[in-house]
């Protein structure tokens, strides 16, 4: 039987699609804190 | 063509598998997180004086990784109690999709990060109550409490206050009678919103011998007990309207809340003096007044922000 997409999503993720969907999460937040940090700045210094 | 950094299947096969995000999001609780984000900003905007949007982001999001950073505290605490209830069996910890360690170093840094950027950013003030609500709920209300008295919920629900005290704080410096009366309405208000949920799910609580009010003291005894705050949440959903001072709220907060408070002590008088049929009872009123608790408590503080920007 063909599975259907919504099965598909289902499917158990591989070591590498974990840890590089953590990783790029990791990534975001930390050049979102980054960012955070420079505005605040700004925002103190007004 | 094998990618160049992949892990050969060996070594993939003996190393543990890592964290997912997602699996970690889950930990923080993002429901329950949603409440809080909301009490803590309504808090914030109901403040008499505005705070600098990039800082007010600041403080809500710290509030949010402090939430978050508690929950993952309790979930690691309970990994072994929720694997025995039905509600909590599928979370991370229990299905064994996280592990512990993992689990504990997340929320602290998580927790860490949350006080030491509202205390830089904010003011230390509001970090050290942000604090206060992480230790409240980790470890007075999740290691103390729960597994000890029946009144858990009723103190513990302290630690679910603190946001729009936190809010308040961030925006204005200090603490006034307005923060203490929102932080006080959540507080009486988390009780029969809990117990509510406890009188359904009362058989998960009893099998892992949490002292939940309806296991201990029996449904009756809980029933009676919700109408006793819902009785008292009435006139203290009101005191905002009735504060004297430049920063108590106006008649639309006022109606509204007597209005929603009015809902919720119906719904509560038909839990309150309602006996069970059966075993097989649906419970119905009692799942009524637990989505409804939720909706009053979203509904009331937006009630209050509503009001600060419409004056009537």
């Amino acid at each position: 039987m063909t599975k259907s997409p919504k099965n598909a999503l289902k499917e158990p993720r591989t070591f590498e699609e974990i840890r590089r969907s953590r990783n790029r999460v990791l990534a975001l937040s930390l050049a979102g804190f980054v960012i955070l940090v420079f505005f605040i700045s700004i925002a103190k210094m007004g | 063509m094998t990618p160049t950094n992949s892990i050969p299947p060996s070594r993939a096969a003996a190393a543990p598998a890592p964290a997912d995000w997602r699996d970690l999001f889950a930990l923080t609780k993002p429901r329950v997180m949603s409440l809080v984000i909301f009490t803590g900003l309504c808090g914030m905007l109901a403040a008499p004086v505005g705070i600098h949007p990039v800082l007010g982001f600041t403080a809500i999001l710290c509030i949010a990784m402090g939430a978050g950073g508690a929950a993952a505290l309790n979930q690691w605490w309970e990994a072994d109690l929720d694997a025995g209830m039905k509600r909590t069996a599928n979370r991370p910890l229990p299905q064994g999709r996280l592990d512990r360690t993992t689990a504990r170093d997340f929320a602290g840094v998580l927790c860490a990060a949350s006080v030491f950027l509202m205390g830089f950013a904010i003011s230390w003030l509001a970090a050290a109550i942000l604090a206060i609500s992480i230790v409240y709920y980790a470890v007075v209300y999740t290691i103390w409490l729960k597994p000890r008295t029946p009144q858990n919920i009723v103190i513990g629900g302290g630690a679910g206050a603190f946001p729009p005290l936190i809010g308040w704080i961030a925006a204005t410096g200090h603490i006034t009678p307005m923060p203490v009366v929102l932080f006080a309405i959540i507080f009486f208000w988390t009780p029969p919103h809990f117990w509510a949920l406890a009188l359904f799910v009362k058989t998960d609580y009893a099998k892992v011998g949490i002292p939940m009010m309806p296991v201990v003291a029996g449904e009756r005894a809980t029933r009676r007990q919700i109408l006793i705050y819902a009785i008292l949440l009435l006139p203290l959903s009101a005191l905002p309207w009735w504060l004297p001072g430049d920063e108590h709220a106006g008649a639309i907060y006022g109606v509204c809340a007597l209005l929603l408070s009015g809902v919720f002590l119906a719904l509560s008088i038909r839990v309150g003096l309602r006996t069970r049929t059966g075993d097989d009872d649906a419970m119905k009123p009692e799942k009524q007044l637990f989505a409804y608790s939720v909706l009053y408590l979203f509904a009331l503080f937006a009630a209050l922000v509503v009001d600060r920007y419409i004056p009537l």
